[in-house]
């Protein structure tokens, strides 16, 4: 999967690498202030009053 | 690493039991990296904001430059002075705890509703009393998760000072002991703890939050007896004072 991802990318070795930088970059920051905010909405493990 | 451009037989070597373990070990990757974020990273980020906030609404209640003329220490301020309960999820106080750290300061809001109040710092328990007021000064916050305003609650000392600032004045509660229950045990909240129906004489603060870290199988309470009160025009007690909330 990541190999043909590799495959697919154009231009020679570092160009391939910095491409993959910033495509890691970008999915970091899609996770970190999208998906991780939603998913923290559905987990209460920290109950901390008494009732 | 020598890698093959693309080409009809370097696709053909793809095997779906390859691309299951790649995806599995990304699926891994992942919850590592939302456990990073959900335990650390968010708890820094949210923890200062919920710190800017509690500043800035520490101005709003009151200068904290200590008045032109230094207050004698000894002064009696007389009774305190009791701020009337304010309305759901609006904040009405803040809360000092330098064991926590000497830049520590949260907000307390009326409600412990987990879907607002406690986003935002710490939420006083609807029914108990107010800073000041005889009887129990109760509040809650999360030990981890949503910039864990109570994550050091267990390493409170005997005698650490725990200082809350209403719009009236500066209440000072000293800890003195901590206590770990089931998360049905009311009884902490009670004017009197563990003895409903007994009319207090003491003012106390009694902070609640989850026990262990991580899970809410038990609760751990911190209780706190009033020490000192001081009016809003006197500035903060000398101990805060010296902290590094921001200045002016």
């Amino acid at each position: 999967m990541y190999a043909s991802l590799w495959s697919v990318l154009p231009g020679p070795a570092w160009v391939r690498v910095l491409i993959l930088v910033v495509l890691v970059a970008v999915v970091l920051a899609v996770c970190v202030f999208v998906v991780f905010p939603w998913l923290n909405t559905f987990i209460n493990v920290t109950d901390v009053t008494v009732e | 690493m020598k890698w093959r451009p693309a080409s009809p037989s370097g696709r053909a070597r793809i095997s779906i039991i390859g691309v299951i373990g790649e995806l599995l070990i990304t699926a891994g990757v992942f919850v590592f990296l939302f456990l990073g974020w959900q335990l650390w990273l968010n708890d820094l980020v949210v923890g200062s904001e919920q710190r800017d906030e509690a500043i800035a609404f520490s101005r709003e209640l009151g200068s904290a430059e200590p008045p032109a003329t230094p207050i004698d220490p000894d002064t009696d301020f007389g009774e305190p002075v009791v701020s009337p309960v304010s309305a759901e999820t609006v904040a009405f106080a803040n809360i000092y705890i330098p064991r926590f750290g000497d830049d520590y300061v949260r907000t307390i809001a009326e409600g412990v509703d987990a879907s607002n109040v406690l986003r935002t710092g710490v939420g006083h328990y609807p029914g108990t009393q107010m800073p000041g007021e005889v009887g129990n000064f109760a509040v809650a916050a999360h030990r981890t998760t949503y910039g864990a305003p109570f994550n050091r609650i267990a390493e409170l000392s005997v005698g650490d000072r725990i200082y809350v600032q209403t719009v009236d004045g500066w209440y000072t509660y000293v800890f003195r002991s901590l206590e770990y229950v089931l998360p049905t045990a009311v009884e902490v909240l009670e004017p009197v703890p563990h003895a409903p129906g007994v009319a207090a004489s003491e003012r106390i603060i009694t902070l609640t939050s989850c026990n262990p870290m991580l899970s809410a199988a038990e609760r751990i309470i911190a209780y706190g007896v009033f020490e000192d009160w001081q009016p809003a025009s006197t500035g903060p007690p000398e101990e805060l004072a010296n902290l590094n909330l921001g200045g002016t």
